[in-house]
């Protein structure tokens, strides 16, 4: 037909095009690199082949019953139109069928259910739109956001080979070692999947869920947010890196050691103090990065759903700015308005906050210092 | 649409002719103007519900963002499912229980005329307040026609509140329907018309009133605390206020698995009215049809939570609801089966009705296929929230319901019209079909085996082939039902006279009547052997 | 077969209807009773817990997680005093978490448990528990807020770690002030 012959032509078209670009797709589940993740993919393949042979044989029947059942042969139509004993015979038999296919999946299910005796616990807490990992047997902690850049979202760079499926700091984990998820979240339901281990548990906020894997293979792992959570949800990726157990020591010493000299640096930068135009540097970057997304790099926001900053009363009145500097940190309960005090530096935070109130004609002359923030965190008077 | 009224006086009807121009319409009663008022609507809103899906598909049909922000496409991956299930669905089935069931049981009208007219005039006023929820400052609803809190209560706009609304309209239009068609059908069957004797598309339409009226006040009431969760303070599905996010999503699929039986048992019925009548044979296995669509019914009240795998449900409660999804594979596998050993020895003819029905077979099994693969727990952990869903429910839902919608449209168009459709049309419009939607739907399960979410707006670049190809297919598939527009235009205008069988192998009494029926048929009761 | 008067049969369809409606709403309370008799999903109760299932199996140990989640908005600085310990089922133990208001105004807090896994929640019994109740604190305020509890010793075996983690939420703008009352001494 006319329709088959074009969609011919235009995948062709397609394939000499962006076959640069686009990576081979694997036309199965993939067998993933963990015990279980292998004892899922051969479940499915097992119910694979079963539905194939029920389809092979009701097709089949059908189409026979097509090419020679018809009154164009000349055929008379049999009357026949009951038979108890075809009709036990044909529930008789997927019962069977589907007791078969009960015995491994139960197998399989609990197997994948038993948390006890893992080695690592990461405590994973999705929220709008990121991933935070926490180890709870070392000092080490930190957000996973995506790291394409905007412009190849927009179309206006060359998309990278691991385009949505990269992030800044990925989730690293030990090889040969049981590692215990516990997931929850911060706002609306997220769900966390890793299809190489074939773990995927949704992120509950208030109440958490368990998951384990055991992964033997050193590599980096590749997975999505898989429950709708806004208008990000396809822009929060997971990223795992499986090290050896040696490897992963030195990794996790060493990621301690930084969050702490981090931690400190910060303190250390309290006293320092940063001119307008550090100032406004520093937070034009940070609000692009994190704010321009739903206020707009203008400020305007979107109105009804993301309030303007530009000309707003928070962002220019002397008498807001300690509230200005409070939804930054602490977010806004009941709305889409994130917490940054956990995510951004105080430095950082003081930048953006400065900028805010510089930018698009705010002109409020004010210029925020990180100690003036980090007051703000402890409930001290500056 | 003057084709039904007042060409075929009889003497035993000596009343009233109905009102010509908008009043007829308004103020009918009368169930075959139903009938038709619920079928335009319900192609209409297949157009609405189809052109967002053609937005999705464009948007897809590149990786990176080109036409829309993820804000308004989250709201037409929403609307697009809240119209196609509420508001072609459903609606189209409703239509065409209004004009057959009276006519299958030697009925003159459906039992409650006047409640009959309201069920159908709130719904253009419920998907107006959808449709204008979109123009909103802030948009429109996009937390996904399933609505999962607290994503629909903290964290959505004021539109949540007109969806509430319009969905409750929708609701109480689906249960004065539903009372509507149980009545009819306990009350109104000729004499000699006995249970065992309904055709069984009225056995089908009757269980799923049934399932209409215990789940759709269920759907009321969910929606009712997403509004008070939201607005007026309570903590159902706030774990802060003491309450569960999960218990949302049990409540939610209570309701909403009955729903994907209640979207298909008429199709059922449907396919069951066709291919006897193209295989010139009785249905096979009768009344083990009408255990197995009871068993179904029954059945759909256990299995919700199938939905819930990875909520972090304990391996019991896993196990069960594993168990009893895989089950109900049984009595719809005998379904199957009994068509095909209907077929088997017949005499069959290729007619457009049977061409979409022996499809509906084939592409309704396939989805049922990956149903149950999508049942088994540990495998479903793959599956779950990604395109392989999307590929099963649409080939339930598509190549399913909505064939069989196209199958029923053709296969009694000349009862209701007098006119045969115009057939070479009409398999122009079954192959372009057929094809398109296939090449829509098919790769779908193969991006979701590969790792593609669902309800993104932008995709890695491995999937991006396939994404192009399905978008072709959409494309292809939207524009192919144009020509069925187009059949049935030309068929209510005119055509090739239809005599009252139609069909050389149909039984039923609404070929009894003549083509088409008068305004008002089996005023008194035919005869039933 | 034919029936004129459909009046009964209405009036019966419209009962179910109005029953279903209500069975929705039923399944919130349903649902909870449920939970509480399968842990189905980790919550644990609200009421303090007897001691008369506190006898201690000296044969056994079960490890004991804590984690404190404050709400991202909610601004109070909330952890377990420790993050581990070791117990025998049926042994009472008294754990602290510590918390402290920094901002400038007087908040109320509560404290939403969720244990995992969800069934092992069926043998966490709190005799107190800072999450009975809502807790006050002034501007700058810190505070040490008890946990006293024993594992049953009918937890089947399979479970050999239990993970108790807190979620903090600000409730001030529920809360009428005067009625909420801080039970428990201020730590320094």
């Amino acid at each position: 037909m006319v329709k088959t012959m074009f969609s011919r032509c235009s995948l062709l078209t397609l394939l000499c095009v962006d076959s640069a670009n686009a990576a081979e797709m694997p036309l199965n589940m993939t067998k993933g690199v963990t015990e279980i993740s292998q004892q899922v993919y051969d479940l499915h393949m097992t119910i694979f082949y079963i539905c194939c042979g029920i389809g092979l044989v009701v097709f089949g029947a059908m189409f026979w019953s097509i090419v020679h059942h018809r009154k164009a042969k000349g055929v008379q139509p049999a009357q026949f139109h009951e038979s108890t004993k075809v009709e036990l015979l044909w529930t008789a038999i997927p019962v069977v069928i589907l007791v078969l296919m009960a015995i491994p999946a139960t197998k399989t299910l609990i197997a994948m259910e038993d948390t006890t005796k893992s080695d690592v616990t990461i405590l994973v807490t999705g929220s709008q739109w990121k991933w935070h990992y926490k180890y709870l047997e070392y000092p080490v902690e930190y957000y996973s956001l995506l790291a394409t850049p905007k412009k190849q979202i927009q179309n206006k760079l060359a998309k990278n080979q691991n385009y949505l499926l990269e992030v800044d700091r990925p989730l690293v984990i030990p090889t040969g070692k049981k590692v215990r998820f516990l997931m929850t979240s911060d706002d609306v339901i997220h769900s966390w999947w890793v299809p190489a281990f074939a773990v995927k548990k949704d992120a509950n906020p208030g109440f958490i869920n368990e998951a384990w894997t055991q992964v033997n293979e050193p590599g980096t792992y590749r997975g999505q947010c898989a429950e709708l959570c806004g208008k990000d949800h396809g822009f929060m990726p997971i990223v795992v890196v499986a090290k050896t157990p040696d490897d992963f020591n030195s990794w996790i010493q060493a990621e301690g050691d930084r969050l702490a000299k981090l931690k400190a640096a910060e303190q250390e930068l309290l006293s320092l103090q940063m001119t307008m135009t550090e100032a406004m540097t520093l937070g034009e970057k940070v609000y692009l990065g994190h704010c321009a997304a739903c206020h707009q790099p203008t400020g305007t926001g979107l109105p009804g759903v993301f309030p303007a900053l530009k000309g707003s009363k928070m962002a220019t009145l002397a008498e807001e700015k300690a509230n200005h500097i409070n939804i930054v940190l602490n977010g806004k309960a009941g709305t889409a308005m994130q917490a940054f005090g956990k995510q951004l530096s105080l430095q950082e935070i003081a930048a953006v906050i400065s900028y805010e109130r510089n930018a698009w004609d705010n002109n409020t002359g004010d210029l925020i210092q990180a100690a003036e923030i980090q007051a703000a965190k402890s409930g001290r008077k500056e | 649409m003057s084709t039904t009224s007042m060409d075929h006086q009889h003497a035993d009807h000596g009343h009233h002719h109905p009102p010509a121009g908008l009043k007829r319409w308004l103020y009918t009663t009368n169930h075959k103007d139903i009938g038709t008022l619920y079928l335009l609507f319900a192609l209409t809103m297949f157009f609405i519900g189809g052109l967002m899906a053609m937005v999705i598909r464009a948007e897809l049909f590149q990786p990176g963002l080109q036409l829309v922000q993820p804000e308004f496409f989250n709201q037409m991956t929403t609307v697009h499912g809240l119209i196609m299930v509420f508001g072609a669905v459903m609606p189209a089935f409703t239509g065409l229980a209004n004009w057959l069931i009276p006519m299958m049981i030697g009925a003159p009208d459906m039992a409650l005329p006047r409640m009959n007219n309201w069920s159908f005039w709130i719904l253009p006023f419920a998907f107006a307040i959808l449709l204008m929820s979109l123009f909103m400052e802030g948009g429109g609803p996009g937390f996904g026609w399933t609505f999962y809190a607290p994503l629909s209560t903290k964290y959505s706009g004021d539109s949540t509140a007109l969806f509430v609304f319009s969905v409750h309209i929708m609701g109480i239009s689906s249960i004065m329907g539903a009372i509507n068609v149980i009545v009819t059908i306990f009350n109104l069957r000729a004499p000699g018309m006995n249970w065992m004797k309904m055709p069984l598309f009225v056995w089908t339409w009757l269980i799923t009133a049934f399932l209409l009226i215990a789940v759709m006040p269920v759907l009321a009431g969910t929606v009712t605390m997403v509004l008070t969760d939201k607005y007026f303070g309570t903590s159902f599905f706030d774990a802060a206020g003491g309450g569960d996010p999960v218990l949302f999503q049990h409540i939610f699929w209570f309701f909403g698995h009955p729903e994907v039986y209640i979207m298909i048992l008429p199709a059922f019925g449907i396919v069951s009215s066709i291919v006897p009548t193209f295989s010139r044979k009785p249905l096979f296995g009768y009344a083990s049809m009408v255990y197995a669509t009871s068993s179904i019914a029954l059945l759909s009240f256990l299995v919700w939570a199938h939905h819930m795998f990875t909520t972090g449900m304990p391996v019991f409660a896993e196990l069960f609801f594993m168990y009893c999804t895989m089950l109900i594979a049984v009595p719809t596998g005998v379904k199957v089966f009994n068509w095909v050993a209907t077929m088997w020895r017949g005499a069959m003819t290729f007619e457009v009705p049977m061409m979409f029905a022996i499809a509906f077979i084939v592409l309704f099994t396939i989805g049922g296929l990956s149903g149950l693969m999508l049942a088994i727990t540990p495998a479903d952990f793959q599956y779950h929230d990604t395109y392989f869903v999307v590929a099963h429910f649409h080939y339930v839902l598509v190549t399913g319901a909505i064939f069989s919608i196209i199958a029923a449209a053709y296969y009694w168009l000349p009862k209701w019209t007098g006119h045969m459709y115009d057939e070479r049309l009409g398999q122009w419009h079954f192959w372009c079909s057929l094809i398109s939607v296939n090449l829509l739907f098919f790769p779908m399960h193969f991006v979701g085996l590969a790792g593609m979410p669902r309800r993104i707006p932008d995709y890695a670049l491995q999937f991006a082939d396939f994404n192009a190809l399905i978008s072709i297919g959409g494309f292809a598939f939207g524009l192919s039902q144009l020509l069925f527009v187009w059949v049935l235009v030309k068929c209510i205008k005119g055509g090739t006279p239809a005599t009252d069988q139609v069909w050389e192998g149909a039984e039923g009494l609404e070929w009894q009547l003549s083509s088409p029926p008068p305004y008002h048929s089996f005023t008194t009761p035919p005869d039933v052997k | 077969m034919t029936v004129l008067n459909h009046q009964p049969l209405v009036r019966k369809l419209i009962l179910i209807t109005a029953l279903m409606f209500g069975f929705g709403y039923a399944l919130v309370p349903l649902y909870d009773v449920f939970c509480d008799l399968t842990g189905l999903n980790g919550k644990t109760s609200n009421m303090a817990a007897s001691a008369d299932k506190a006898i201690t199996d000296m044969k056994r140990q079960v490890t004991i997680e804590f984690l404190a989640k404050p709400d991202p908005k909610m601004p109070w600085l909330f952890q377990p005093q420790t993050r581990q310990i070791q117990v025998h089922p049926g042994e009472i133990k008294l754990v602290y978490y510590e918390a402290k208001n920094p901002t400038q105004a007087l908040m109320v807090a509560q404290a939403v448990p969720s244990v995992s896994p969800g069934q092992a929640a069926l043998y966490f019994n709190k005799m107190e528990c800072f999450c009975f109740q809502r807790q006050t604190l002034k501007a700058g305020e810190k505070l040490l807020m008890p946990l006293q509890f024993y594992v049953d010793p009918a937890l089947p075996e399979q479970f050999s770690t239990i993970t108790l983690s807190y979620t903090l939420y600000d409730v001030t703008q529920h809360s009428p002030v005067a009625q909420v009352a801080a039970v428990y001494p201020t730590g320094k």
